[in-house]
């Protein structure tokens, strides 16, 4: 039985994002949408998170904070690239200064795309992401009772 | 005999309050998403949060955090089982300012700077309430003639009507008790206006599990603390009690969502001249009359 | 009953014989062993005297010497003879006056009126007399063996050529033993008043030892404040020659607690000694002052001695002020005005030291506020704060003493990472701070008393005092309670060269604080409860055994966390503090900035000057304190009939 599916606590970080990404990102969390009904929760800290939404590509600037959230979560923990940029780096593909996406970085377990994502694609995503998150759970249960 | 009943009324609130805490705190969820004008998660969410985090990784950044926030809790559980099996009011105080000191260490160990912005926070907040708190429980000594709880079940009119204004006061500083805004200043669950994530920053898996559920605990004694004021040696009255105990907590929730965090400043004077006005006042009425 | 009159008398004359060898002996090996010694021997008679009369009423003891008088008399005018010694040499025209003054006070005090008043039992023990027995003899003695390696220490960071003082400052805190046996031994007030004068000039020379201006200056401060109070000593024996005819101090307890009104004058006097000489405000300045003295002499003035015997003395008057209301009140809104506004200050300091003296002045405040009361319960109450705060404000400041040789500081912002560094030490420095101020240790059992015995006294200015002021405590202490519990990496260990003696004493006084905290109820019926019994026929409500058991449950648990349950190996994943961006180092808390650089986190606790400062503060307190004091003597002065 795993309860990493009912609480999907995210942390949201905007890498190099217009802001259109983010501004949907905190809509999915507001009435209209309510992600809460699934107990999603934006913490804003990755010691809690379960769920890392990033926004935007991968740059020289930011490819380090990344990473550092990313390590500094604790396991079980998945990815979403959210919006096109966060996928593969988008129109920003070819500018000198852009890795490309998020997956450049770090392994990203759902990518959701668009421009910008629609809340519905993410909670698709989120949901998605869940399900990862829920076999990760699985996986760590079974590596400590091995242990 | 009172050793054992303590002990036995501890190992009860172990069992009772998390659960009682739980549907608590999911019921604050529900309420406080209506009055946002959303649907709100599940009854049980804050019980699936807290499965979670017991299911994640151990990690943590030092081998001490989670021995004091265990230690925490600990006395957190003690000093509810002190109130509910009808002990010394002024001694549960003690024990329960015991558990946040040990929380407050808890966050000061990991050297977190955010960690400790919210540590000296608390640090603050305790200073903040702790006259109110003393002065609840001599309230209750001159209007019961004992500091044990247990002896307002042969009092023939409830502590409310002779130290309503501490009743008052008590309620002012219960906001900051259970962590809502406008004085969530070391730990908040709205994380739009928190620091990071406050005292708990550094709190991951399970540790963070044990102060969720410390936090639930906690609760449910001073919602007691509320209940207390209503109940005298009519047993019906303890009906009357939970009513105004749901009451208060709706009351909680209201301003919870209704006011933005405040400075510490205000915070600190604030209470303070409620405890002198309510507590002094009430007080003294009491002494001399 | 001969064994213990050995003992009495033995406990005051042997630390004198001490005093006189150590002051030959200039080398450190046998001064070692002479302190060692000395130390067991004067612990082992204290505790043999305490355990051989447990549960005793006030005994007397016939005594009654011309000799001892002159003796007596002449100690106290080689006092004022040196510090008007002194007092010529650093061109202090206060102190040579009030100096003055006490010598002509003295000796008109000897041969006009004290010959003709006698005395028969000149000493005495009760059972508070035996608890500061036990505080003096045993706290006290641990406070000298450890000053043996902190002065080593202390000597090799003194500039090179320095001279070596060392053999006059043991000598001295022998001497200091003595006198406060005389103090809490003595029925003839007389000889109690030498003793009074002795422990002033002894603090005196230890305060300026080291002879810095910043010393010296303090030192007169101490000297000017002190003997004002002994003065208010002087006065008092006057007032008890014209209206009682007596010196026995028993005697003049029960006279003043049949006919208050004949005494009002002398005890207001007396009560006015023991507020200078328990630093209350407007004299608070005089122990903050002593800090500049070696950290040993700091811990013997606030923990077992010297301030001690101001509260011992209000202790002993608590019965009279009971009932004479014109002192009482100036003795509960002194005292009261001292904690509550001394703690709030302490939350302004950032120097160890200067917090511990502002903490133990505020202690000292609500002992004086209990003894104010004069009710049984808030008796009880005193004598356990001054239990407590003896054995835990001694652990601290030795504790403090250590780390500033190992840390280079006595800033508590600098005790950052004292976990790490010096992993016993700060243990025990936790154990002494939450000793302080948390439930369940002692002193929060006695602080609930105090609430207890304020209430039945309907004293409700009081309990607001106390409900305010013991809010301001949590905070000044927990903050530095949390600076010690920081824990990154693992920093250097540079616990390696304590002392061995240090060590001693520290776990004397860590042990004693736990078992004094664990068996509080036992303490209680065996030392604490006799004393109130045979003061006032019956004892208070106090606090039921079953919760004092509780809290010594919740004191074995605390302890075992703070030495036990924090030692363990790191079971899960270690991971590094979250710093918002690119951590570069965890231990120093760095982090990559905005412009690639690093930056480094630092947190610093919170003083908030701008409500608690000092500036702000200390004037309401002295000028407030000031005005009650003079009109208190005013009304005593009316009240007081005086015969002639």
């Amino acid at each position: 039985m795993a309860f990493a599916s009912k609480s999907p606590w995210v942390i949201h970080y905007d890498g190099s994002s217009c802001n259109g990404c983010d501004i949907e990102v905190l809509a999915t969390l507001c009435p209209g949408f309510d992600g809460e009904r699934f107990g999603v929760v934006n913490t804003g800290n990755p010691k809690h998170a379960d769920i890392f939404l990033v926004t935007g590509s991968v740059n020289e600037q930011n490819i380090g904070v990344v990473r550092e959230i990313y390590d500094q979560m604790v396991e079980p923990k998945v990815v979403v690239a959210c919006g096109i940029c966060a996928c593969s780096g988008g129109i920003f593909h070819d500018c000198y200064n852009v890795i490309g996406g998020v997956d450049k970085a770090i392994p990203v377990d759902v990518y959701a795309p668009g421009c910008a994502v629609r809340p519905e694609q993410l909670i698709d995503a989120i949901v998605a992401g869940v399900a990862k998150l829920d076999e990760k759970s699985a996986a760590l249960a079974a590596a400590r009772k091995g242990a | 005999m009172s050793l054992i009943s303590t002990l036995i009324g501890t190992l009860l609130f172990a069992l009772i309050a998390p659960a009682v805490g739980c549907l608590l705190a999911g019921l604050d969820r529900i309420v406080s998403a209506r009055m946002q004008g959303r649907v709100g998660p599940p009854l049980l969410q804050p019980y699936y949060d807290v499965r979670k985090l017991f299911e994640k990784e151990r990690a943590s950044v030092n081998s001490v955090e989670r021995v004091y926030v265990a230690t925490a809790l600990l006395f957190a559980l003690l000093a509810g089982g002190i109130f509910f099996s009808g002990g010394n009011l002024l001694l549960c105080v003690f024990v329960i300012t015991l558990s946040s000191l040990f929380f407050i260490m808890a966050a000061y160990s990991t050297r977190s700077p955010y960690a400790e912005v919210g540590a000296a926070r608390e640090t603050l907040q305790v200073m903040a309430y702790e006259p109110m708190v003393l002065l609840l429980a001599v309230g209750f000594y001159l209007a019961a003639g004992t500091f044990d709880v247990g002896d307002v079940l042969a009092l023939d009119a409830p502590v409310i009507t002779t130290i309503w204004l501490v009743f008052l006061g008590l309620l002012f500083i219960l906001t900051i008790k259970l962590r809502k805004s406008p004085f969530d200043l070391s730990m908040s669950h709205h994380a739009h206006q928190e620091i990071v994530r406050g005292m708990t920053t550094e709190m991951s898996g399970p540790t963070l599990g044990l102060v969720e559920i410390m936090h639930w605990c906690e609760n449910v004694l001073f919602l007691g603390w509320i209940g207390m004021f209503f109940v005298w040696g009519n047993p019906l009255s303890i009906i009357l009690a939970v009513a105004v105990v749901l009451a208060v907590y709706f009351l909680e929730i209201w301003i919870d969502n209704n006011f933005a965090r405040v400075k510490w400043q205000l915070m600190l004077k604030s209470a303070w001249a409620v405890a002198l006005a309510a507590g002094g006042v009430n007080i003294a009425f009491l002494a001399f009359l | 009953m001969e064994l213990s009159f050995g003992l009495l008398g033995f406990l005051i004359v042997f630390p004198l014989i001490v005093a006189a060898l150590l002051l030959v002996v200039r080398q450190e090996a046998p001064r070692r062993i002479i302190v060692i010694a000395a130390a067991i021997v004067i612990a082992v008679a204290s505790i043999a005297l305490v355990l051989g009369n447990l549960g005793a009423s006030t005994t007397l003891f016939a005594l009654q010497s011309e000799a001892i008088d002159f003796v007596c008399t002449g100690i106290s005018v080689a006092i004022a003879a040196v510090i008007i010694g002194f007092a010529v040499r650093y061109k202090n025209l206060w102190a040579g006056l009030l100096a003055a003054v006490q010598i002509v006070g003295t000796l008109v005090l000897e041969f006009v009126f004290a010959h003709e008043i006698e005395v028969p039992y000149g000493l005495y023990f009760d059972s508070l007399s035996l608890l500061m027995t036990f505080i003096i003899g045993v706290v006290g003695s641990g406070i000298c063996v450890y000053a043996l390696g902190y002065m080593e220490d202390f000597q090799a960071h003194e500039p090179e050529g320095a001279a070596d003082r060392r053999p006059l400052f043991f000598a001295l805190m022998f001497v200091f033993l003595s006198a406060m046996y005389v103090i809490v031994f003595s029925n003839n007030m007389e000889w109690m008043f030498t003793g009074w004068e002795v422990t002033t000039v002894c603090s005196f020379l230890l305060i300026g030892y080291t002879r810095t201006d910043e010393a010296i200056a303090n030192a007169f401060r101490q000297i000017i404040m002190n003997l004002a109070g002994g003065i208010g000593f002087l006065a008092a024996l006057y007032s008890c020659a014209l209206t009682v005819g007596t010196f026995s101090f028993f005697e003049f307890l029960a006279i003043g607690v049949n006919s208050p009104a004949v005494v009002t004058l002398a005890v207001t006097a007396l009560a006015f000694a023991g507020i200078t000489k328990a630093a209350q405000m407007p004299f608070q300045t005089w122990l903050l002052g002593a800090m500049v003295a070696p950290t040993p002499t700091s811990a013997l003035l606030h923990s077992s001695t010297m301030v001690k015997a101001g509260v011992f003395m209000l202790v002993k008057l608590a019965p009279v002020l009971s009932v004479a209301p014109a002192p009482a009140i100036m003795v509960m809104l002194v005292g009261g005005v001292t904690f509550a506004l001394c703690s709030f200050m302490a939350i302004s300091q950032s120097n160890a030291k200067r917090v511990l003296a502002y903490s133990t002045i505020a202690n000292l405040g609500l002992i004086t506020m209990c003894a104010g009361v004069g009710s049984p319960e808030a008796v009880w109450a005193a004598c356990f704060l001054i239990l407590f705060h003896a054995i835990a404000k001694s652990l601290l400041f030795l504790c403090v003493g250590t780390a500033e040789h190992h840390i280079g500081s006595r800033d508590i912002e600098d005790m950052d990472l004292l976990f790490d560094r010096m992993p016993r030490l700060a243990r025990f420095m936790m154990l002494g701070i939450m000793a302080m101020f948390i439930a369940p240790f002692g002193m929060l059992m006695a602080k609930w008393a105090t609430l207890v015995s304020f209430v039945d006294a309907r004293q409700v200015a009081l309990i607001l005092i106390l409900a305010f002021g013991s809010a301001a405590t949590f905070m000044f202490w927990a903050k530095w309670l949390g600076k010690l519990a920081g824990i990154a990496g693992s920093p250097e260990n540079v616990e390696g060269t304590v002392k061995p003696t240090e060590w001693a004493a520290l776990l004397l006084m860590a042990c004693l604080l736990v078992l004094a905290c664990v068996f509080l109820p036992v303490i209680s019926a065996a030392v604490v409860e006799p004393y109130i019994f045979t003061t006032y026929g019956a004892l208070g409500q106090d606090i039921s055994g079953d919760n004092l058991w509780l809290a010594s449950l919740c004191t074995v648990v605390v302890v075992a966390v703070l030495f036990a349950g924090v030692n363990g190996r790191q079971k899960s994943r270690r991971v590094n503090v979250y710093l918002a961006g690119i951590s570069r180092d965890n231990d120093s808390r760095s982090f990559q900035n905005a412009l690639s650089g690093t930056a480094e986190a630092s947190v610093r606790n919170w003083y908030m000057e701008a409500i608690f400062g000092e500036s702000r503060i200390a004037p309401v307190g002295v000028v407030f304190n000031s005005l009650i004091m003079v009109v208190a003597f005013v009304v005593a002065f009316v009240v007081t009939p005086i015969v002639f």
